[in-house]
């Protein structure tokens, strides 16, 4: 059961589907390469039968978001248990309108991975039986790990933003620094007297 | 709130559509089995159910994204949160994946302290899983039982580390402290009591009549299909694969120790209706899966090399610009993958923690057709899923 | 019982028969009794439970509850306050006349079989000739009350746990039917205190010991009244882990108190019945022959009274521990199986028991003739096959138990410290 290395297998695969396959990255560790968008479910169907190449396992489904070059790379790992190697490959998905074939009658372990993607980055998956959200609630709007994702400001009226507690706090020491009395001035001895007659007079009426 | 403004979560049509006949119930979230916060709405006629479709998120705390937040060191306590209950597995994986970006080489006593720790608690995930099954099916007895050997477990890694549950116990590089002197006999004498506590428990819960008609020959999962649907670890396993990614690929201190790989074959035996894949099968391989930790702890222990226990590692950790790397570890839930790309920054642009648990889910629905609904609380206390893995 | 009350009259100098408060006396007497019954009924109960909390802590390592009052004596008692002091949570949606009712139901199914329930020596509130047949019929209420709950509370939690309970203890009433007729047979009586009287105070005389058919009968009818208490491995109804708290899952305060008081409580009645039917009721062991002399001369001493019924609430509270026991070792059963056991199982081998029994009876009738009412001694040849039927079911599994349970306790290294409670 011969593993092969990342070289070869990037090899059979461009020796069979050409153009489609991109050039295998520089060793920058975990060596990919790319697969065009439209050919992702016949090289994906070719990865299975293919005796050599034998993947039986979709290992890992993810995406990863790059606003500058407009694109959602959608990240794959495949893994044979028959030969033991283990591969990454790349699909650049539009970022305006990202759309992918789904992997889903190919490998079963597609269809989760690939709502969570759905759910955190928005690429839908053309010919997924059950495309909806997964880790967030059906209604939430927007898609997180999406490199522009700023939060609506609430969910259903919870808001998500609260003031500041130290803000809080300074407050309310301002107010009650407010409403404790002045200091009373200090009484001249004459005043004393003078105020202390007429209160009792009204006191004893 | 009135009654009439209180909405309810909005779930689409397609999960809520309901045949002639059918009843639609939640189980869950709130709910006294112990696998954490998640929703089954199942359409069942009667007792028997015609689905079973999970709803999971209820847990989901968005540490993808804070691993693009923080710095590469300071996101290790959260990848203890990734799944609480196994957290050292989740600490080496991410810290594995970063050093293969940074390049660096981790000492081989840090090797060794993580095999140790990690087998550690592998055997206390075992633990809580075995209980809660035992709890899912009726038998309330083995949690308690489960929970007090853990205790052992806890308080040696608490000597190790400082803390019981989220361990923040590996550090890109090695490990955060190293072990203490008088460590290495309490370790032994509580591995000496534990082997007879399994060969206690075998008697008890394993060769239990009615634990095996509960689970003898339910759900089976032919090898294709677990492969097919992605399972890992102990459910793949159970299935018949012989697949071991500390014996299979191995990575830091596994290559140097001698263990056995527990397949399922029908443990439950002829007579009960036992058969390869069944959910006796998942359960009996996380007992023998712990036999082979304790003996994995003790080889560690005595072939512990002196030495660093942390390499050199620079100050602010940053990695070739976009470079990415993926880390493969045997976790107690199976394979778990982490999956960091990074900017040539001081932060992480994307971390990616890819569990086991979370491809455990897409199974169960299609598996769910026929079943009765105590059959459902045994399906999912035997592929072991838990809240934190899947929604992260 | 009128007995009693007819001396207490003559006692005040009147005539029982021509007395125009007679039946007053007779009412206010058994209203008292009444209330007795259903105070001992609801004290077990309690007492019961902080029993059961204590072993199944020792069991799980753990210590059970201990801060209220000596070794948690208390506790049930404080809960019980508790629980009366709640809240009276009645659902919207649901039906709100049944809701309410349910629990008497429930709590009237249990207490009204007190009522033949002995205690000792000539020591029950009545002495029903079809005894045994009354409380197989009455404690059939219990299981409207279930139903009747699992409906009116609008949950379909409650619903499954309400249909649950009601499959099971109607199915399993069968069993327990047939099985009671095991010694029905052998005693030749339905009337409580007579079959006591058929057997012995000597363990060989106990109908258990007496043919292989009462040993497998004693099991059969425990399984099912297991089943019909709901304790595990029957607990399917109110499953924890599965339907929440099935049947009283939207119950709270006393509501919910009376489904525990009852079900608590049924650990007595279940008890009771099987000791009585099998273990020899009250009867004290070495005093057969004694009482029995007694009886003919018309003077049975007091203190016999007092043996009797502390023999009796001995036999008994051992039968509750081991239902105890039972309860917090063995995992749950399902639906299905439940059903297969009754119907697959029990049935036909508790049919079997009886016609073994009737044709047992018919050969010793022919053998020897009309059996005494009384229990036969070791001198009669009856009595030297019941001795070994003794030997082989109940002194050999005793011996084989010991010796596991030993080998249970060192195997793991352990040690029986009974100073660590």
């Amino acid at each position: 059961m011969p593993a092969l290395t990342a070289e070869q297998i990037h090899q059979r695969l461009s020796a069979k589907f050409g153009d489609a396959i991109g050039p295998l990255s520089p060793p920058k560790k975990d060596p990919h390469f790319t697969i065009a968008p439209a050919k992702l479910l016949e090289v994906c169907r070719f990865l299975k039968s293919d005796p050599e190449l034998a993947i039986d396992f979709l290992q890992d489904l993810t995406a990863t978001d790059h606003p500058k070059d407009g694109v959602i790379k959608v990240v794959y790992h495949f893994y044979s248990y028959k030969h033991r190697h283990l591969f990454a490959a790349k699909v650049h998905a539009d970022r305006a309108n990202p759309e992918l074939d789904s992997l889903d009658p190919v490998w079963k372990s597609a269809n989760w991975m690939e709502r969570e993607v759905f759910d955190l980055f928005g690429v839908s998956f053309k010919g997924h039986p059950d495309l909806r959200r997964v880790l967030l609630p059906e209604d939430w709007v927007g898609h997180p790990l999406r490199k522009d994702y700023s939060e609506a400001g609430g969910y259903r009226d919870i808001s998500n933003v609260r003031d500041n507690p130290l803000d809080l706090y300074l407050n309310l020491d301002r107010m009650v620094k407010a409403q404790k009395p002045a200091p009373a001035p200090p009484a001249p001895a004459a005043a004393a007297p003078a105020a202390a007659k007429p209160a009792e007079p009204a006191k004893g009426a | 709130m009135a009654l009439d403004q209180i909405t309810m979560t909005k779930v689409s049509d397609r999960v809520l559509h309901q045949d002639l006949g059918e009843m639609v119930l939640n189980m869950g979230p709130q709910h006294p089995s112990t696998h954490g916060v998640i929703n089954f709405i199942v359409h069942a006629d009667g007792e028997v159910m015609k689905r079973a479709i999970p709803e999971v998120g209820y847990l989901h705390r968005a540490i993808e994204k804070i691993g693009e937040m923080v710095s590469y060191n300071g996101f290790m306590p959260y990848t203890d949160r990734v799944d609480y209950l196994a957290a050292m597995f989740a600490n080496e994986g991410y810290a594995i994946a970063v050093e293969k970006l940074m390049n660096l080489q981790v000492p081989p006593r840090a090797h060794y302290l993580r095999a140790i720790s990690c087998e550690l608690n592998r055997i206390a995930s075992h633990l809580i899983s075995i209980g809660s099954m035992a709890m899912d099916i009726g038998a309330v007895t083995p949690f308690p039982y489960a929970l007090r050997e853990r205790e052992s477990i806890n308080d040696l890694i608490e000597a190790l580390c400082g803390a019981r549950l989220t361990y923040n116990y590996h550090r890109i590089g090695g490990v955060a402290f190293d072990m203490p002197d008088d460590w290495t006999p309490l370790c032994r004498k509580w591995m000496d009591h534990f082997d007879k506590v399994l060969d206690e428990w075998d008697r008890l819960i394993s060769r239990n009549e009615i634990f095996l008609q509960r689970l003898a020959g339910l759900a089976v999962i032919p090898a294709e299909m677990a492969i097919s649907y992605g399972l890992v670890g102990p459910n793949l396993r159970g299935s018949g694969v012989d697949f071991d990614l500390r014996r299979d690929h191995p990575y830091g201190a596994y290559p140097d120790f001698k263990f056995e790989v527990p397949v399922g074959k029908g443990h439950a035996g002829a007579r009960a209706g036992g058969t390869a894949g069944d959910c006796f099968d998942r359960f009996y391989c996380r007992v023998l899966e712990c036999r082979q930790s304790v003996a994995i702890v003790r080889q560690a222990i005595d072939k512990l090399p002196p030495g660093e226990f942390m390499a050199k590692v620079p100050k602010k950790i940053r990695p070739e610009a976009w470079s990415e790397a993926q880390s493969r570890i045997e976790a107690a839930r199976g394979e778990m993958a982490y999956y960091v790309v990074s900017d040539g920054g001081e932060r992480a642009y994307r971390v990616r923690a890819r569990t086991g648990s979370y491809l455990a889910m897409g199974i169960i629905e299609d598996l769910s057709k026929g079943l009765m609904i105590a059959d459902l609380v045994a399906l999912i206390a035997s592929l072991d899923v838990v809240a934190p893995e899947i929604d992260r | 019982m009128t007995k009693f009350l007819d001396e207490l009259i003559r006692g005040w100098g009147h005539d029982p028969g021509t007395w125009r408060l007679t039946q007053g006396v007779y009412l206010v007497a058994m209203l008292l009794v009444a209330v007795g019954l259903v105070t001992f009924g609801a004290v077990f109960a309690g007492a019961v439970s902080w029993w059961e909390r204590r072993v199944a802590g020792r069991m799980q390592s753990r210590i059970g509850p201990n801060r209220v009052g000596p070794g948690g004596f208390l506790q049930w008692i404080a809960d019980a306050l508790k629980l009366l002091l709640k809240e009276d949570l009645i659902p919207e949606e649901s039906d709100h006349v049944l809701f309410r009712i349910a629990p008497y139901f429930v709590l009237v199914g249990f207490v009204l079989t007190f009522v033949v329930l002995p205690f000792g020596y000539q020591m029950s509130a009545t002495n029903m000739n079809v005894g045994l047949f009354y409380v197989v019929s009455i404690t059939a209420l219990v299981v409207v009350g279930i139903l009747i709950s699992g409906w009116a509370s609008n949950s379909k939690w409650s619903l499954f746990g309400g249909i649950r309970a009601a499959a099971q203890v109607v199915s399993y009433e069968i069993p327990a039917g047939l099985a009671i007729l095991v010694p029905i047979i052998m005693a030749g009586s339905l009337n409580m205190h007579d079959i006591i009287r058929a057997q012995g105070g000597n363990p060989w005389s106990w109908f258990m010991f007496q043919t292989p058919m009462g040993f497998a009968a004693f099991f059969v009818l425990f399984t099912a009244l297991l089943a019909e208490g709901n304790r595990t491995p029957f607990d399917l109804p109110e499953a924890e882990s599965e339907i929440v708290a099935g049947y009283n899952t939207e119950y709270s305060g006393m509501r919910f108190a009376y489904f525990f008081l009852a079900e608590w409580g049924n650990l007595w009645v279940m008890s009771a019945i099987l000791t009585t039917l099998f273990l020899g009721g009250w009867q004290v062991p070495f005093l057969d022959s004694r009482l029995r002399m007694w009886e003919v001369a018309g003077t049975v001493p007091g203190w016999f009274y007092a043996a009797s019924t502390a023999v009796f609430v001995l036999k008994v509270l051992v039968l509750v521990n081991v239902v105890i026991w039972i309860r917090w070792t063995f995992p749950r059963i399902r639906v299905d199986q439940m059903m297969g056991l009754c119907w697959k199982y029990l049935v036909p081998i508790a049919m079997a028991l009886v016609v073994l029994t009737a044709f047992n009876e018919w050969v010793s009738f022919n053998i020897w003739g009309a059996k005494a009412t009384q229990p036969v001694g070791l001198t009669h040849p009856r009595g030297w096959i019941h001795f070994a039927w003794f030997a082989v079911f109940g002194l050999l599994p005793l011996v084989a138990f010991a010796v596991k349970t030993r080998r249970n306790i060192t195997l793991t290294g352990d040690r029986v410290d009974l100073t660590n409670w």
